[in-house]
């Protein structure tokens, strides 16, 4: 019994850490419950739930195929049409904010900031509003879709961008700044043809997901297949709402592969 | 008058803690002049002064009738154009080929716009060529530069900086990542380029053996102070001691 009062004793946490971890999980099933109160699940709807969900699967049976050429292939140009649009207009406008954000291509920490500023602002405020916003600026329609989706994809690809120049190799820019190369030279032989990989990959991603995103834009009136969901869905054609579901799942899956085949190849 | 004068430069990093306590040199001729010294006692910050990669905290450095030190803005780049420099880590912009890594020495010729379109003057494209062809690397002029060997990488930054038509060449340990055979040719070449170029040159270096070989004058720093200045062959024992410190490592 000796030996073991001498032992040295192993606690894993001190008291106060003790105290700390319950009042985290305390806190966590607190807000469960309030969550729970707040969202009013109503428990007839959701013992009704399985009769309603095969009741919509009888009406989005069969697929009204038929519809596809006259009704969904022109949208669905559309929506691509829209997308690459605002994957274009997205890297035109986010790769010099993205310069601009870099700290060694821009070592002016009020631009960096302000560019930064304009990174996260674009991005923070969603598609749908972007789009309710053009909407309303230049009526509805694939302008206003594809405007939409290339303001918001200026954030994600200008911190991109710039973490990729940041990234790129300091000597080589060094040597060229030794040479007495301007800063826009340094940008054209330096840091360009360093981040060349970055821009084909931030590129082709954007492009996947605005594909994704250009689908559902058309709930707000922006062009695109979504508009076709959308009267679909307020004229109760739901062997047509089927058929939109199924293009739209096989579309993003094709691009998928396509989008892998190209980085396999090319990057 | 000499190509290049350095007058009581310093340069603290931290305040108070000077890395180069008070350096004055004249620099002339065409020969290669070696600067050794242990690591970290500023012969790097020293060389990369001289180009302002590094602002010295005071001093002059009067090179082509200009004080590099008071220099910003245009008037900078338009000095550094005529300062060529070689680094140990060669530099290159390694998704660029060996050609437009060469002709990237021009840039502070040409404009932004010329360099986008890699409109070169043909000039400028024969002097690369020519370059090129006596450095051994002609048929390389279309390869990426990442497809090269150390010693051919470390080629190309020297017909880079070779470009630039300088009057003066800087060489931050240029060959500390080579092995010692081709360690030894890179010396041998940026001997002879500055010998037809009529540049002086500047080296870094490391391997005393090899600044004993190729130098004519050898410069020897210690503690931000410069300790020994003279021949190759006025280097002893015992300067190296001061220099280095200690002396086991001597011993042979």
């Amino acid at each position: 019994m000796n030996a073991t009062a001498e032992m040295n004793r192993w606690i894993r946490f001190t008291p106060a850490q003790r105290v700390a971890r319950f009042a985290v999980y305390l806190g966590m099933v607190a807000a469960i419950v309030w969550a729970l109160k707040t969202i009013e699940v109503i428990p007839e709807f959701l013992y009704d739930a399985p009769a309603q969900v095969v009741d919509m699967g009888a009406r989005m049976w069969p697929i009204d195929f038929a519809h596809f050429w006259p009704g969904i292939w022109p949208a669905l140009v559309e929506t691509l049409h829209i997308a690459a649009m605002a994957t274009i207009l997205g890297l035109c406008m986010g790769i010099p904010v993205g310069f601009l954000a870099a700290r060694n291509a821009t070592p002016f920490p009020w631009v960096n900031h302000a560019a930064r500023f304009v990174l996260v602002a674009t991005r923070s405020i969603s598609t749908l509003l972007w789009a309710l916003f053009f909407v309303a600026m230049f009526g509805p329609g694939p302008l206003a879709g594809a405007l939409a989706i290339a303001f918001h994809s200026i954030g994600f690809i200008g911190k991109m961008f710039s973490e990729g120049v940041e990234e790129s190799n300091r000597g080589s820019i060094e040597a060229l700044q030794a040479a007495g190369a301007t800063r826009m030279q340094q940008i054209v032989m330096g840091y360009w043809p360093m981040v060349l990989p970055t821009f084909w990959s931030v590129a082709l991603f954007r492009w996947d997901i605005n594909v994704r995103e250009s689908a559902i834009l058309g709930l707000v009136g922006a062009g695109g297949i979504g508009v076709a969901l959308n009267s679909a869905i307020d004229l109760l054609q739901w062997d047509r709402v089927s058929l939109i579901l199924l293009t739209i799942f096989v579309v993003v899956i094709l691009i998928e592969i396509i989008v892998m085949q190209i980085r396999r190849r090319v990057i | 008058m000499s190509t290049l004068s350095i007058r009581q430069l310093a340069k603290e990093y931290v305040a108070g803690k000077p890395v180069l306590r008070d350096i004055s040199l004249e620099i002339e001729g065409t020969g290669i002049t070696a600067i050794i010294g242990p690591s970290g006692t500023g012969k790097s910050t020293l060389i990369r002064c001289i180009n302002r990669l590094i602002d010295p905290t005071s001093g002059e450095i009067h090179f082509e009738g200009k004080d590099l030190a008071k220099l910003a803005g245009a008037e900078l780049r338009a000095a550094r154009r005529r300062i060529g420099m070689v680094f140990q880590e060669y530099n290159l912009v390694e998704r660029l080929t060996v050609m437009e890594n060469v002709l990237s020495g021009r840039l502070g010729y040409v404009s932004a716009w010329t360099a986008f379109r890699r409109k070169f003057s043909n000039d400028d494209i024969q002097r690369a060529f020519d370059l090129l062809k006596r450095v051994g690397l002609a048929d390389f002029a279309n390869r990426r530069a990442d497809e090269l060997s150390g010693g051919q990488r470390q080629r190309v930054g020297i017909c880079r900086a070779v470009m630039q038509s300088p009057g003066l060449l800087l060489a931050d340990e240029p060959t500390s990542s080579l092995d010692p055979k081709t360690s030894v040719e890179i010396m041998e070449l940026m001997r002879d380029l500055a010998r037809e170029n009529n540049v002086p040159v500047v080296i870094n270096i490391h391997q005393v053996q090899l600044a004993q070989r190729f130098a004519e004058r050898i410069i020897g720093m210690s503690g931000g102070l410069v300790v020994y200045d003279g021949a190759p062959d006025g280097l002893t024992q015992d300067t190296l001691q001061k220099i280095y410190g200690g002396e086991d490592w001597l011993a042979t």
